[in-house]
């Protein structure tokens, strides 16, 4: 059962991320995009990842598009390259992307395909599991990520202000 | 085919759709989405070889993946403001003037 919802949701995902790539309004492809993160949160539910498709849910889907739509909001929608969404590259372009995904269905035939003998069965990646082992291995990497969200709210509030004063 | 492989060929495809994404669209803001198609790709990855292996470091790596997207979103929106405000199109074509 777990393995239909995996070939249904993936295939909503491939199907999300081509509308976002053929939609000429951007808020179209947004929400094509959080249709798409969606997807991958339920993928990641079926794999038992949960603290994952909590984090996609709430990172992705509730701040980072959010902030998206909200920037698409801001500025005007009827721009000439809504009417024309398409740059001249896209024959080339279609040619690198195929081989890109013809390397990775290679590289695909490298994977074994028996998974190694599963660890003793402990839920590790739920909440309370998956708190303590971060918080216990990665607390300095922690630290670390919250010295670059700082950085990131510095960078742009810089920039915007820089914008404002010319 | 496995289920791990097969995750893993979805993602080797949403990256391959998201550098496709990045190269022929000309909307700066469905550029950064495609963008964010191809972090999603390497964190699917991430997430599958993780409980492959049943090992912690793929899933610690997502969270601060989304801490690095987190962080180019907030910047890259601000510079996509400035840059609309100056130029007053969100056509890349209309940032040819830009250097570096």
């Amino acid at each position: 059962m777990t393995g239909l919802f995996l070939v249904f949701f993936a295939l909503l995902a491939v199907a999300f991320a081509a509308l976002v790539l053929t939609q000429r309004q951007p808020m179209r492809a947004a929400l094509a995009l959080v249709g798409l993160m969606v997807s991958l949160a339920a993928i990641y539910a079926c794999l038992g990842a949960h603290v994952v498709a909590v984090f996609q849910i709430l990172i992705y889907v509730g701040a980072v598009m959010v902030f998206m739509v909200y920037t698409i909001m801001l500025l005007d929608e009827r721009d000439r390259s809504c009417s024309r969404p398409f740059s001249r590259l896209a024959g080339p372009a279609l040619l690198v992307a195929l081989l890109v995904a013809a390397a990775f269905w290679l590289l695909l035939g490298e994977l074994p395909t028996s998974a190694p003998a599963a660890a003793a069965a402990t839920d590790l990646f739920g909440f309370t599991a998956f708190s303590v082992a971060f918080m216990k291995q990665y607390w300095f990497h922690f630290e670390l990520a919250t010295v670059l969200l700082l950085i990131g709210i510095l960078a742009a509030w810089t920039a915007l202000r820089e914008g404002r004063d010319g | 085919m496995d289920r791990y492989q097969f995750l893993v060929a979805l993602a080797g495809l949403l990256f391959s759709m998201g550098l496709l994404g990045v190269v022929i669209r000309r909307n700066l803001l469905v550029v950064m989405m495609c963008l964010e198609i191809m972090l999603n790709a390497a964190v699917l990855s991430f997430v599958t070889f993780a409980v492959r292996g049943q090992t912690l470091s793929g899933v610690a790596m997502t969270f601060f993946i989304y801490v690095a997207a987190s962080c180019e979103i907030a910047l890259a929106m601000a510079i996509v403001v400035l840059l609309v405000k100056r130029n007053g199109s969100l056509d890349l074509s209309a940032h040819q003037d830009l250097k570096g």
